[in-house]
């Protein structure tokens, strides 16, 4: 079975074109060819709209049937918080007013319905590039130069910083001590980490990011509650940062990273993401998605035992019976110089 | 493109899973329907092809390559009908489980009424149910209007009326829907499903019709005591082909081959433990299906045409593996390891397959936990399950699983277990069958396939449903009772069809295999002790029974109902080795 496989892509310089959309319809505010930063708005959205609705008939004290003639707005009109919906009406002078600021969304039958302003969903860039392509009402499409490392997990959230090393070890946990008063507003990078503390100090900082190779699946809500973004690059546990996503990070050390934690979603196609902007590197070719199994390829493995481990194909046997018992396509794979294992094919992912 | 199954031929089944997208082959092999061969490859509904097609596609590529046929054209389209060169296929048959359960809001009367039967239905497929809608809330019509903008469901399941009941009520509760589905966008609106009092229908259709996808269903509670779901379950279908349709590419161009006939693959599943049931209707017993894959674990009982159809969408063994933990805790799924995995460990591995649905066990310890996962699936979704059962099901005792005959069972975990033992230990684990029955595992995942295929093809389906493709593990007795570990409680003996014979002693606690090879039949004796019931009328009550021959034979699970197990972590799972070991797994 030679079928494509997903690539993961650990890239030094690459071009990419990501998609960043709302997750409902609202309004693009960016322009096509516009150069953005990751924490630029480029579209927004009424995630959660409030609505009143309000009785004209109640409200002015006329009978349902005539109420409509005192309807001052129609569906679609801006009204501020005061101005008048409907009336006035008889000696009095009733009338019925705006408890709030907002837009009627439906006006007739008696009723108006109004939905109140709120505070819009705002999209982030995300990447810092260039608005290449505009997709209505939803959001933009955004190419980007620079380099690439792909994570595995991500709690949601997006922002920029300055990319700071903790040590050169890539299994180093990160413990509360690391986080003194220097690191704020720092994107972190560390191997793993096993500690809830620790991610609500960096709340307290506040942090920028944190990139990690690994984390303890116990403080995954904790994860999703944190207000910046956090990544894992490897998987769940206490596993290093591979060497080649630590390489790359290392050496970038003191630069502004883009830190994309979107959660992974293959249906939505949305992956957690680290890009380094390098708009002064010319237009390097962009990275294959797929790709099928071959020798001499590099693959990360993505089941224990050797859960993250990295190595090279050297052997594609067929179908053979694998030490679970299971009988599957598999691959044999070198992981050093004195390592070689045989896993099931679908335990591996080509790295790029 | 499309053709009727009537008079067909040649049968082509299509099966896009989560992980994997399988396409199978039936013809008619002197005079009998048969298996031919089958295709598979990853399912491409996902990133980075998101195009359903492409996995079909090479499923089919391998599947010509096996076969020796040709069924695709070089216009990349499917040859239907069959050519008289002997390329193409007749018809074609597709089930769809792939992709993110759909969102679903329930809305009823009665939050314990129609309310509960607008979800009861959304668990008849893959679904979530986020927000239940009720008169009990006490919302008023802007508060479920903000709710459903909030959550922008993929469906709105109204149920609630009994027939010649209220009519009022449900229409005020409509007022919310009609209006989040006039204030959204027409390309993001809600499908809705309007299962309720049919006198409302035209009503409803006044309302709602030109604001929303909308479909009508038979009155999923047509009286406060009767709740019927299976009515409505090929509209739900539809809705189900419907969302996926606009959420995945590809899946029109399959369903068009089906002739619009695409179905979820638990209502496929469904139906073929439906069209058994009625076959075994002469047992007055109900017949049992299990289905555990990446996206769902799906039980569907049957009772003499009667279908429960349970699917539970956060019991998967892929991407919402984590949300097991919802359910229960680490050490119920920790009960069924053999081996010694930690908390962490076990959690972790949660996770990072979550991560990564497709990955496969790569040592035994891995394949251990997977087993115990499944076994944890399904068995609670068991537990959801049984509360829809008629109240005619048999059972040995309330809260036991109640008799069944047979049971089929399937999925990749149990089809790819290393043994034959492991998947049967599985199964008695997470089921707890009662009194006698056979369990049968489709070996060559058919059964979602054939279902689809029964409606128009009953005959495909009833002449596949053979040995070679549902491998009859074995016999089940299970006497239900009350005794101390190691009290006799029963005998049975077993008269081959030679003449000769074999006696087991059954003591409480005990797994006991009698052997009888496949295709063979024995006479079993069965003398049960201390008033235990073994199915054959009662308490104590003993006979003999013609049982059938199978990959174990007869099994006597005398281990208790409920199972007990140990709570010291290392007896457990020395017994759990011992009861693996006794299946020679």
């Amino acid at each position: 079975m030679s079928a494509n496989a997903p690539v993961t892509h650990f890239l030094d310089l690459t071009t990419l074109r990501r998609e960043r959309l709302l997750p409902v319809s609202g309004k693009v505010l960016a322009r096509r060819g516009q150069r953005v930063n990751a924490s630029d708005v480029v579209a927004e959205a009424l995630l959660h709209p409030e609505h009143i609705l309000l009785d004209v008939a109640r409200g002015l004290g006329v009978p349902a049937d005539k109420a409509d003639q005192y309807i001052q707005h129609k569906a679609g009109d801006e009204v501020a918080e005061g101005d008048l919906l409907a009336g006035p009406v008889g000696m009095a002078r009733r009338a019925l007013r705006a408890p709030r600021s907002g837009r009627v969304v439906v006006a007739g039958d008696a009723q108006i319905l109004l939905q109140v302003d709120t505070a819009p969903f705002e999209l982030h860039a995300g990447y810092p590039g260039t608005v290449v392509d505009l997709v209505e009402d939803r959001g933009v499409v955004i190419e980007t130069v620079g380099m690439l490392v792909q994570g595995v997990w991500g709690n949601g959230r997006t922002h920029y910083g300055l990319l700071r090393l903790l040590g050169q070890d890539p299994a180093m946990e990160i413990l509360p001590a690391h986080l003194d008063v220097s690191q704020r507003g720092a994107v972190l990078m560390a191997g793993t980490c096993q500690d809830a503390s620790v991610l609500s100090a960096g709340d307290e900082l506040p942090l920028r990011g944190l990139i990690l190779g690994s984390m303890d699946s116990s403080l995954e809500a904790a994860a999703r509650r944190a207000h910046y973004p956090i990544i894992l690059l490897d998987g769940f546990g206490s596993l290093p940062m591979n060497p080649q996503a630590h390489q790359l990070l290392a050496a970038s050390s003191g630069r502004e990273v883009a830190i994309n934690a979107e959660v992974w979603d293959r249906y939505r196609n949305t992956r957690p993401e680290v890009v380094i902007g390098m708009t002064d590197r010319g237009n390097p070719s962009m990275a294959s998605d797929v790709a099928v199994h071959s020798v001499g390829q590099k693959v990360r493995l993505i089941s224990p035992p050797y859960m993250a481990r990295l190595g090279t194909i050297t052997r594609l046997p067929g179908v053979v019976v694998v030490p679970s018992g299971v009988r599957t396509q598999a691959a044999e794979v070198r992981l050093d110089e004195k390592t070689t294992v045989l896993v099931p094919i679908a335990n591996l992912e080509i790295l790029e | 493109m499309g053709t009727s199954l009537v008079d067909a031929g040649s049968l082509l089944a299509l099966d896009i899973g989560t992980v994997f997208t399988r396409a199978i082959l039936f013809d008619v092999v002197e005079g009998r329907y048969r298996f031919l061969a089958s295709g598979a490859a990853p399912t491409t509904a996902g990133a980075p092809l998101n195009d359903i097609s492409e996995g079909v596609r090479a499923a089919l590529d391998q599947l010509q390559e096996i076969a020796g046929r040709t069924l695709v054209g070089p216009d990349e389209q499917l040859i239907i009908p069959s050519q008289p060169d002997g390329s193409g296929v007749d018809a074609c048959v597709a089930t769809l489980s792939a992709g993110p359960p759909l969102k679903v809001v329930a809305v009823g009367l009665l939050e314990e009424v129609s309310a509960q039967s607008a979800q009861n239905l959304a668990t008849t497929t893959y679904a979530q149910v986020v927000e239940t809608m009720s008169l009990d809330d006490r919302r008023k019509t802007v508060g479920r209007l903000d709710a459903l903008m909030r959550l922008r469901p993929d469906l709105i399941v109204i149920a609630g009326g009994t027939e010649g009941g209220a009519q009022q009520s449900v229409t005020s509760m409509l007022e919310a829907v009609g209006l989040a589905c006039y204030l959204l966008p027409k390309g993001q609106r809600p499908e809705v499903l309007f299962a309720g009092n049919s006198a409302l229908v035209d009503e409803v259709k006044e309302s709602l019709g030109s604001l929303a996808s909308l479909h009508i269903a038979a009155n999923v509670r047509p009286s406060l005591d009767v709740e019927q779901l299976t009515p409505a379950q090929p509209a739900l279908g539809q809705v189900y082909r419907h969302v996926r349709a606009r959420q995945m590419r590809g899946v029109q161009e399959v369903d068009m081959w089906t002739s619009g006939k695409l179905l979820p693959t638990a209502m496929a599943f469904g139906r073929l433990i439906r069209t058994l049931s009625k076959e075994y209707a002469h047992t007055s017993k109900g017949v049992l299906g299990v289905d555990i894959g990446a996206s769902a674990t799906t039980v569907a009982a049957a009772f003499s045409g009667d279908l429960f159809l349970n699917v539970q969408s956060r019991l998967g063994l892929g991407a919402h593996l984590p949300q097991m933990l919802e359910l229960c805790s680490l050490e119920e799924i920790q009960r069924w390891l053999s081996v010694e995995i930690s908390d962490t460990d076990l959690r972790n591995y949660l996770y990072n397959k979550a991560l990564y649905p497709a990955s496969l066990p790569a040592t035994p310890n891995e394949m251990a936990i997977e087993q115990a996962l499944a076994c944890q699936a399904i068995s609670l979704t068991m537990r959801q399950a049984r509360g829809s059962f008629p109240a005619h099901a048999v059972d040995s005792l309330p809260g036991l699983l109640p008799w069944f005959e047979p049971i089929i069972a399937g999925g990749s975990v149990l089809t790819q277990a290393p043994t034959r033992g492991q998947a049967l230990i599985t199964l008695l684990n997470a089921l707890q069958p009662t009194g006698i029955t056979t369990i049968a595992l489709d070996r060559n995942n058919l059964a979602a396939a054939l279902g689809a295929a029964a409606e128009a093809n009953p005959l495909l389906l009833i002449q596949a449903l053979d040995s070679t493709n549902f491998q009859n593990l074995c016999t089940v007795i299970s006497p239900v009772g009350a005794a101390n570990y190691g009290a006799p409680i029963l005998r049975a003996q077993m008269t081959y069809a030679d003449g000769h014979t074999s006696k087991v002693d059954v003591k409480m606690g005990a797994l006991e295999v009698i052997s009888l090879p496949i295709g063979q039949f024995g006479s079993l004796q069965l003398s049960p002790l201390h008033r235990f019931d073994v199915g054959m009328g009662g308490a104590g009550r003993g006979g003999t029974v013609k049982v059938m021959g199978g990959l174990f034979g007869v099994v006597i699970d005398a281990r208790g109902r409920p199972l007990g197990l140990p709570s010291d972590p290392a007896r457990r799972r020395e017994l759990l080795k011992k009861w693996l070991w006794t299946v020679n797994a």
